[in-house]
């Protein structure tokens, strides 16, 4: 639009009146265009911790990679982590841009990350012990991600909604491959089908959370008053929470599994899922790295971080990133 | 000799069957379980661009696996994925080279994993394999000879990627220079395991499987030695099996603990379907 030749010379509460026409009426929010500090400052938030959740998230799922137990289940799920890996990569440098004004970089995603400062997905913190876990992950943690990665496809901020244009292409993939780890388990064995119902229950809780609290009044703080007025997303967490239901238990319960929650049920008056609450405390400890598996996996990357020190500073850690 | 065409003609002719075979192990062996050892870098590789190339090369090493272990299920061989979970160590005739762990730590726990001693060894074995790729393409098992140059066309990108990575490192000087040194020895000293063409060497040249590994040997000298010159060194001239003769069936503990991560849950019920 021409207006934004003119930006420099307005004052700032003219500027911010623009920036809202702007995304009310549907226009993409570019790198280089001005926006408010409170937009900035939320999506470097959300997609940082978004890409970081990408590479944490490779973490409980490359326990797996070398124990997949046939050819074909070694390249699938060697093909899935790589993915994340590159929506990790992807994110970073979306939000890389976004802090470009802070004078941050990659070097200061990772230490954040270090420090604690950058969070990561709930989900991630969670143990995965068995190769049932493997599939479920894929299977509901993927699929619970679809939904609110699809809830943003529309995304004020042009290159978030770019990035996950591709990301949710290759989300339906890691969807598919969950799925088939699963059906394989579920028409298995008795043992195969005690470790997938195992799954289901370990994973059930953290799957609730995944979508973070209904309101704010349940942790303290929620962003999505914020990223719902910027446009950035349009369902909150519960109603993405409901169509997770609504597309996942008919499923799970086709399978032959037992949900974890037995009081669970479809209210058709209220037109929505009751389901029993998870421990919102918990679910705040976990963020804090407090979670079962928190501290190990922060450890790997620190380790790797050290170990590889001199192999950066080879490259030049100013270009590191960018070099292959 | 005339080419041989399908597994069918090939299983008439026991002995060349036999030296195709060998062969054939050799082959996927090497990649099932250089594979591996790529794979337990994912997450833990220099930085994320790394990552993600590197577990992409992971992918196709081990699809080049599963290509040699169909072309044996083929031949009667067994299914694949027994061949590839099943046999023993002493059974297995991948390079000890390509056995040998990352570095200390495991994948899961405390992994002080040696970057230098990675590129090297991957660069020196893609190397190779690309010039067996090359010399397969004329196999007389024409099977093999389809699946060689199907392989060879994704390790164009493997060989830049790898060469790029040890001129990058050598040319860095100080600290990387001198892990690269040291892991150049290493490698070197164990480098002979992945040329050899094992016990069996003999009859798979007579059978025109592939060409003599002196001439392949030759070749990779050939194709490293300006690699070297390029960053101010001198490729070491000899080359060794220090840690025995994989093609022989001889391996280090390192193979054994590897295979038993990689089987842990095949072994839970081999009969099922995963
Ligand atoms: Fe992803
Ligand atoms: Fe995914």
């Amino acid at each position: 639009m021409d207006s934004t030749v003119s930006y420099g010379l307005l004052a700032e509460d003219e500027k911010h009146a623009l920036f809202i026409k702007r995304i009310e009426a549907g226009e993409k929010i570019e790198a280089d265009d001005w926006m408010p500090e409170e937009y900035r400052k939320t999506l470097i938030k959300l997609i940082s911790m978004h890409g970081i959740s990408e590479i944490m998230g490779a973490l409980p799922e490359k326990e797996w990679v070398p124990k997949a137990p046939s050819l074909k289940r070694k390249l699938g799920i060697m093909a899935k982590v790589q993915d994340e890996m590159g929506h990790g990569q992807l994110l970073l440098r979306v939000s890389e841009d976004l802090m470009k004004p802070y004078g941050k970089n990659r070097e200061s995603i990772m230490q954040d990350l270090f420090s604690g400062d950058l969070k990561f997905h709930n989900v991630f913190h969670m143990e995965a012990p068995t190769w049932a876990d493997a599939g479920l992950i894929g299977w509901l943690v993927d699929g619970a991600a679809i939904i609110t990665q699809t809830n943003m496809l529309d995304a004020s901020y042009g290159p978030y909604a770019r990035a996950l244009k591709r990301i949710c292409a290759e989300e339906v993939f890691h969807a598919q491959h969950g799925e088939s780890i699963i059906m394989a388990l579920a028409e298995g064995t008795p043992k195969q089908r005690v470790m997938l119902q195992e799954s289901l229950n370990r994973w059930w809780e953290a799957l609730l959370m995944f979508f973070g609290p209904g309101d704010a009044g349940t942790t303290g703080t929620s962003k999505q008053d914020i990223t719902i007025k910027y446009k950035i997303r349009t369902k909150t967490n519960e109603e993405l929470r409901q169509d997770f239901f609504t597309k996942y238990i008919p499923r799970v319960l086709s399978l032959g599994l037992i949900l974890p929650d037995s009081t669970m049920h479809f209210d058709k008056e209220a037109g929505k899922w009751i389901y029993k609450q998870p421990d919102w405390g918990k679910f705040k400890d976990i963020i804090k790295n407090k979670g079962p598996k928190s501290e190990e996996r922060l450890r790997l990357r620190r380790i790797s971080y050290e170990t590889n020190e001199w192999v950066r500073e080879a490259l030049g850690s100013a270009s590191a990133g960018e070099r292959r | 000799m005339t080419k041989i065409i399908s597994p069918d003609e090939a299983k008439q002719n026991s002995s060349f069957k036999s030296a195709l075979t060998e062969l054939l192990y050799q082959l996927a062996d090497d990649d099932f379980i250089l594979a591996y050892r790529g794979s337990e870098w994912l997450g833990l590789a220099p930085h994320i661009e790394e990552d993600v190339a590197f577990s992409s090369i992971n992918q196709d090493t081990m699809g080049h696996a599963a290509i040699f272990y169909q072309l044996l299920e083929e031949l009667g061989e067994g299914d694949m994925d027994v061949l590839a979970h099943s046999r023993p160590p002493k059974e297995r005739l991948n390079a000890v080279l390509l056995e040998m762990v990352n570095g200390t730590g495991t994948y899961l726990e405390n992994p002080k994993f040696d970057w230098a001693y990675t590129v090297v060894r991957h660069y020196f074995y893609t190397a190779a394999k690309k010039i067996k790729m090359d010399s397969l393409k004329n196999s007389t098992y024409q099977p093999l000879a389809d699946a060689a140059a199907r392989v060879s066309i994704e390790l164009f990108y493997h060989m830049m990627h790898w060469r790029t990575w040890f001129q990058q490192l050598m040319l860095a000087g100080g600290e990387a220079r001198t892990r690269m040194e040291k892991a150049i020895f290493q490698v070197m000293d164990e480098m002979e395991g992945v040329i050899t063409l094992g016990p069996k060497g003999q009859e798979i040249i007579k059978f025109a499987l592939i060409e003599h590994d002196k001439t392949l040997k030759d070749r990779w000298q050939a194709v490293l030695s300006p690699v070297f010159t390029s960053v101010n060194s001198i490729m070491p001239e000899s080359m060794g099996m220090k840690s025995g003769n994989g093609r022989n069936g001889e391996h280090t503990a390192d193979l054994e603990s590897a295979l038993a991560i990689m089987n842990e849950v095949y072994i839970l019920d081999p009969a099922a379907n995963w």
